[in-house]
C-alpha cells in the first residue's frame, strides 16, 4: 500500500516559559498555512494548538507539541510531565477551573481552556495520571 | 492566480542589487537574483518598507503626477490630513488649503471632518455589531493586504465602513458635479498621500468597487510647490483658521481613531510586526474582550508614511498640537452622521476576498512533501542568514531551492565550505586514496 504524505514535527514546551508561550501554536499555524490547508481549519487548528499549549506552559513541568499533517487531517499531540488532572470530567466543564489568582491575573484560568479544544476538534482524546502528566490528541478534519 | 495592481515599482536601471529591501521586506517578498531585486508579486503586500530602505531610490511609488490631471476641467486636491502636520506650527490647516489653490488645483478640499464623520459611523458600527471580536480598523490598505495574505480568517472582522478619503471625494465630487454642472468625468479628484497604499485603495480597492478618487500625487512630491506657494501667499487672505477643525484631525497620528471612540476597550496597534503579533493572537480566539484594534502598517501611524517629509514625531508632535488647538469643536453634527448611517450612506458592500500567499504546491500532499524537503534543506544550511544567495533567510532560500526558483550552489557559505574541504588542487592522487 502507498504511504500517505505524512508532515510530522515536534516542538518542546517549558512549564512557566512565559516569554516563549505561544510559539509552538504560532509556528504550527505558519506550516499550516504553507502546506496550504483551508482558513477554517487553520483557525480551528490555532485556537486548539494554542489553548493546548497554554496549558502546558500554565500547569505543567514542561512538555512537548508534536504536529502531524495528511492531505486528510490535522493531528496535535501535547504530553507533558506535571500534575495531571485528578477529574477529568469536571475539567471538561465550561466554567470549572483549578487556575490561581497568578493565572488568572494573566487572563487564562477562565475553565474555558478543554471545552474550547474540544469544540474545534473532530477527534478529543484526554488522558491523564495525577502526579505524572497529561495527555491531549486531537484530530481536526477539513 | 489574479495580478494584482502594486504600488511600488523596481526601476531595473537604477537597481544595484545592494539587497537592503530584501532585507526590510515583512513578507519575504523580495528576491535579488543576477543583481537586481524582484518583487514577488503575490507575496507583497504593498507596505512601501522596501521603496524607503532603498539607498538608490531604484525602487518607485506608483503615485500620479500633475500631468496625469490635464485632461479634467475642475481639479480638486484632497489632501490627507498628514499634510497639516508637514509645515511649522503657525501654517494652520486653511492656510494650508489656500496654498494648494495656489500649487494650481481649483480647489482643495478637507479630509479631516471625513475622519469625524467616519468615526461618528464607527462608533455605531461597533454599538450595533454581534459577531466575533475583535474588529479590526480597515483604513490602512497594507493591513488589509495583510489580513487576506496572512490572517483570511479574520477577513469579517474587517469594519465595511468606508475611509474617509473616499467619503470626502463623494462628497465634493457630486456637489460640484451638480453646481457646475459638470460630468464625472470632467472632475478630477486627487488625493495627496502620505504613503504608496493609498494608490492600492484607489486603484484595486479590495471590494472591488470604484473609487471617487481619480489619482494620488506624493506629499513629498507636492511638497515643493507647495512651500513656495505658502510663501507667496497674503495670509490675510487665507481661510479663517477654524475652517479646520474636529476630532477627525487627529486620525493621521497612531492612535488618533481609537481617541475618537467613546470606547474603553480598543487598541492601537502601529507597525508590521506589532501587528502581526495582534492578529496572531485574535487568530487564536484571544482578544474576545477588545472591541476595535486600530491597525496601521506605520510604527507611528499614517503620519509615518514613506512619502511625508518631515519627521514622523515631529509631525504627530503638530498633529497632536491641533487636536489640541480645534479637535474639540465638532465639524460634524452627531444626529446627522447617524442618519446617514442607518441609510448606510458609509456602509461598504460585497466581501473582501482572501488572497493567501501560494501554498507551497496546489496539493496539500505534495505540499506536505516539499515542506518535509525544505526543513531537510534548511539543515544543511549555515542559517546564518547572510543574504548573498539573493534570498532574505537560509529558510526562505531553502524554500526556493524546493520551488526551484534558485539552484543549491547559489548559497557561497556552502560553496567556500565545500572548496575548503577538497583537496587543493594540484595534489597527488595518491594522498586523496588514502583519506578515502
Amino acid at each position: 500500500m502507498e504511504t500517505e504524505p505524512l508532515f510530522l514535527q515536534r516542538f518542546e514546551i517549558g512549564g512557566r516559559d512565559f516569554v516563549n508561550a505561544g510559539k509552538a501554536s504560532t509556528t504550527v499555524k505558519g506550516i499550516l498555512k504553507e502546506i496550504g490547508m483551508a482558513p477554517a481549519v487553520i483557525r480551528r487548528a490555532a485556537i486548539a494548538s494554542y489553548e493546548a499549549e497554554m496549558n502546558v506552559v500554565l500547569y505543567a513541568r514542561r512538555g512537548t507539541l508534536e504536529l502531524r499533517v495528511t492531505p486528510r487531517e490535522i493531528g496535535i499531540t501535547v504530553a507533558d510531565t506535571g500534575q495531571g488532572i485528578p477529574d477529568v470530567g469536571l475539567a471538561m466543564q465550561e466554567g470549572y477551573s483549578t487556575a490561581s489568582e497568578e493565572i488568572r491575573e494573566m487572563g487564562f484560568g477562565a475553565g474555558m481552556g478543554l471545552p474550547n479544544i474540544k469544540k474545534n476538534a473532530d477527534e478529543f482524546r484526554l488522558h491523564s495520571v495525577v502526579g505524572e502528566g497529561t495527555t491531549l490528541q486531537i484530530v481536526i478534519r477539513g | 492566480m489574479e495580478a494584482y495592481f502594486h504600488s511600488v515599482r523596481v526601476l531595473p536601471e537604477s537597481c544595484a542589487g545592494r539587497m537592503a529591501c530584501m532585507r526590510a521586506c515583512p513578507t519575504q517578498a523580495i528576491r535579488v537574483r543576477q543583481g537586481q531585486a524582484e518583487i514577488m508579486e503575490d507575496r507583497c503586500i504593498d507596505c512601501g518598507e522596501c521603496a524607503r530602505a532603498c539607498p538608490r531610490n531604484a525602487i518607485l511609488p506608483q503615485t500620479s503626477s500633475f500631468t496625469d490631471f490635464a485632461r479634467f476641467k475642475h481639479t480638486i486636491a484632497l489632501p490627507s490630513p498628514v499634510l497639516y502636520g508637514q509645515f511649522g506650527q503657525d501654517t494652520l490647516p486653511g492656510t494650508i488649503l489656500a496654498g494648494l489653490r495656489k500649487v494650481g488645483f481649483d480647489e482643495a478640499c478637507d479630509v479631516a471632518g471625513a475622519s469625524e464623520a467616519a468615526s461618528i459611523a464607527l462608533e455605531q458600527y461597533l454599538a450595533d455589531y454581534r459577531g466575533p471580536r475583535p474588529l479590526l480598523s480597515p483604513f490602512c490598505p497594507t493591513i488589509v493586504r495583510l489580513v487576506q495574505a496572512r490572517y483570511p480568517s479574520l477577513i469579517d472582522q474587517l469594519i465595511p465602513i468606508d475611509s474617509p478619503m473616499e467619503i470626502a471625494a463623494r462628497e465634493i465630487r457630486y456637489k460640484r458635479m451638480k453646481e457646475l454642472g459638470l460630468g464625472r468625468d470632467e472632475i478630477g479628484v486627487i488625493y495627496l498621500t502620505p504613503c504608496p497604499p493609498k494608490m492600492v485603495a484607489i486603484k484595486d480597492p479590495p471590494r472591488k468597487r470604484v473609487s471617487h478618487v481619480d489619482g494620488a500625487i506624493a506629499i513629498s512630491d507636492i511638497y515643493q510647490p507647495l512651500l513656495a506657494a505658502l510663501a507667496e501667499l497674503d495670509r490675510e487672505t487665507a481661510e479663517t483658521p477654524e475652517a479646520v477643525r474636529g476630532m477627525g484631525l487627529g486620525w493621521p497620528v497612531l492612535g488618533g481613531q481609537v481617541a475618537c471612540l467613546r470606547s474603553e476597550s480598543c487598541l492601537a496597534v502601529g507597525g508590521l510586526a506589532d501587528v502581526e503579533r495582534i492578529l496572531g493572537e485574535v487568530e487564536n480566539g484571544k482578544l474576545g474582550d477588545i472591541q476595535y484594534v486600530e491597525c496601521q502598517a506605520c510604527p507611528q501611524g499614517c503620519c509615518g508614511g514613506s512619502l511625508t517629509v518631515e519627521n514622523a514625531y515631529v509631525a504627530r508632535n503638530r498633529i497632536l498640537g491641533l487636536v489640541a488647538r480645534f479637535g474639540s469643536t465638532p465639524s460634524q453634527s452627531r444626529e446627522k452622521i447617524r442618519e446617514l448611517y442607518e441609510r448606510e450612506y458609509f456602509s461598504l458592500p460585497g466581501k473582501i476576498p482572501s488572497r493567501p500567499f501560494a501554498p507551497l504546491d496546489k496539493d496539500v500532499g505534495r505540499a506536505i512533501e516539499k515542506r518535509k524537503r525544505i526543513q531537510e534543506v534548511h539543515k544543511t544550511l549555515p542559517q546564518i542568514d547572510c543574504g548573498a544567495c539573493g534570498a532574505p533567510t537560509c529558510l526562505s532560500f531553502s524554500e526556493d531551492v524546493v520551488l526551484e526558483r534558485a539552484p543549491l550552489e547559489e548559497c557561497l557559505v556552502l560553496l567556500a565550505r565545500r572548496a575548503a574541504a577538497a583537496p587543493p588542487p594540484g595534489a597527488p592522487a595518491q594522498a586523496q586514496e588514502t583519506t578515502a
